[in-house]
């Protein structure tokens, strides 16, 4: 960002404000200003975005007055996580802690305490951003979206969810309520890695990884890569190369030589060009395999 | 224009605003609290850091509006009348300000911090502080203020 081009003391654009009460008032909103309108939630996006001109809405709807929206809740399904749910909330959260640490350690590692205590799970994942540090773990783990509409609620793997930079699969007057992460199968090892410009700054690239050992060998294993393609992508080639082997030295660099294949940078991508990143998705790689497999390990 | 009510330094006030207003213009502005400081506006330099509900967040990125029947509290808050609060003493006796302009920032995310954590290691001290920027004191003082502080606050 050109700092000084930029008058970031205040917001120059005006726009009409809404909070609606529940979620059929939030569609109603969406359905009529479609384009014109912009979610708030966490507002650490929306905000720079909209004193750069980035964003331009007419219309602001504050979802944050929608009760029950920010849950933590555990389900036999998995956790259940509401998009309000702030960053820093499930950072601490005992129940994902315990039962989902990856996703502790992705929340976590985003910018500040005081970023954490504003942004947003569904936030951090309705941007679309390549980047987005919540979207690596969530792919990684099969989470569940849950999407609401006119035509009342419906759920998508996030798989199908991610289409492409800035480009979520949300139709007119769709939004995000929340997630479904499924627990990760018995005594997997999880990590998460990344790399930016400081330790402050969104990712350049960041890698999500679950293990699992059965005898000895590799019973499941996914890898899912940031930043290095349009969409966060899973390392499928990787994982396949993986499954079934001892989790030797060998195995591990042979598995992520296949990373490089499973990513797509662009040129004109800010941060780093496209070899830096197809070279540290697979460097993280390998580290997040690697601290996967100790944990993995240490189950019992 | 529209109504709010913002309950600030403990007061119950109500201000008209546009919907386009930032909480950090409002509280320097419309009440001359001056102690929050406009830094980058970007998000990046903890500067502006007030506690909304009690949390550590950054005024440059809140709507005034967002704020509406909820609680700030900005540096003028932090010390009763005659009587510093123990952080801020802590950031004088430890050499931990210098050219100042970070230190209302620093405090309100110290206090933030020993509410939460009442003994952090210098490792968590660093993290915790890690969205606040000082170009001036090279943080070591700043720590030692940190530690320093949760001792008085302990003690």
């Amino acid at each position: 960002m050109t700092i000084n081009k930029v008058n970031t003391h205040i917001v120059p654009i005006e726009f009409e404000y809404h909070v609606p009460g529940s979620l059929d008032e939030a569609v109603g909103l969406l359905e009529k200003y479609g384009g014109e309108a912009q979610i708030l939630a966490g507002g650490t996006d929306l905000i720079p975005q909209m004193k750069q001109r980035k964003a331009e809405p007419k219309h602001v709807i504050n979802i944050k007055g929608i009760p029950g929206f920010a849950c933590i809740e555990e389900t036999p399904e998995g956790v259940k996580i509401g998009a309000l749910a702030k960053l820093r909330a499930i950072e601490l959260s005992p129940q994902i802690k315990e039962k989902i640490p990856l996703l502790s350690e992705a929340a976590g590692s985003i910018g500040s305490v005081q970023i954490r205590n504003l942004g947003t799970v569904g936030g951090n994942i309705c941007t679309a951003s390549p980047s987005a540090d919540m979207a690596t773990p969530l792919l990684a783990l099969d989470a569940t979206v849950h999407i609401y509409s006119r035509d009342g609620a419906k759920a998508c793997s996030i798989a199908e969810f991610f289409q492409g930079r800035g480009d979520v699969n949300l139709g007119r007057g769709e939004f995000i309520t929340g997630f479904t992460v499924p627990y990760p199968p018995v005594g997997a090892g999880t990590a998460f890695e990344k790399v930016g410009w400081t330790t402050f700054d969104i990712a350049t690239v960041n890698v999500a990884a679950v293990v699992t050992l059965k005898g000895g060998k590799v019973d499941h294993c996914s890898i899912a890569l940031g930043a290095c393609s349009p969409a966060p992508v899973r390392g499928v080639l990787a994982e396949a190369a993986l499954i079934g082997k001892e989790p030797s030295a060998e195995a591990l660099e042979e598995a992520v030589e296949f990373i490089a294949a499973c990513v797509e940078p662009r040129e004109r991508w800010r941060r780093a060009p496209p070899e830096y990143r197809r070279r540290s998705s697979k460097a993280l790689a390998m580290d997040a395999l690697t601290r996967s497999i100790e944990r993995a390990r240490r189950f019992p | 224009m529209m109504e709010v009510e913002i309950t600030i330094n403990g007061r119950k006030r109500r201000f008209d605003v546009e919907p386009n207003r930032l909480l950090l213009n409002l509280v320097r502005d419309d009440l001359h609290l001056t102690g929050t400081k406009y830094g980058c506006g970007i998000g990046e330099c903890g500067a502006c850091t007030v506690h909304l509900d009690g949390e550590a967040v950054l005024a440059c990125m809140v709507l005034a509006v967002d704020a509406d029947g909820r609680t700030v509290e900005t540096i003028e808050g932090v010390a009763d009348v005659n009587k510093l609060d123990p952080v801020q003493e802590a950031y004088i006796e430890e050499g931990a300000i210098q050219c100042g302009f970070c230190t209302p920032g620093f405090i309100m995310t110290t206090k933030a911090l020993l509410a939460e954590n009442p003994d952090p290691s210098e490792a968590e001290i660093r993290e915790y502080l890690k969205g606040n920027y000082c170009r001036c004191t090279g943080y070591v003082n700043i720590v030692r203020a940190v530690q320093s502080a949760a001792r008085k606050l302990g003690s």
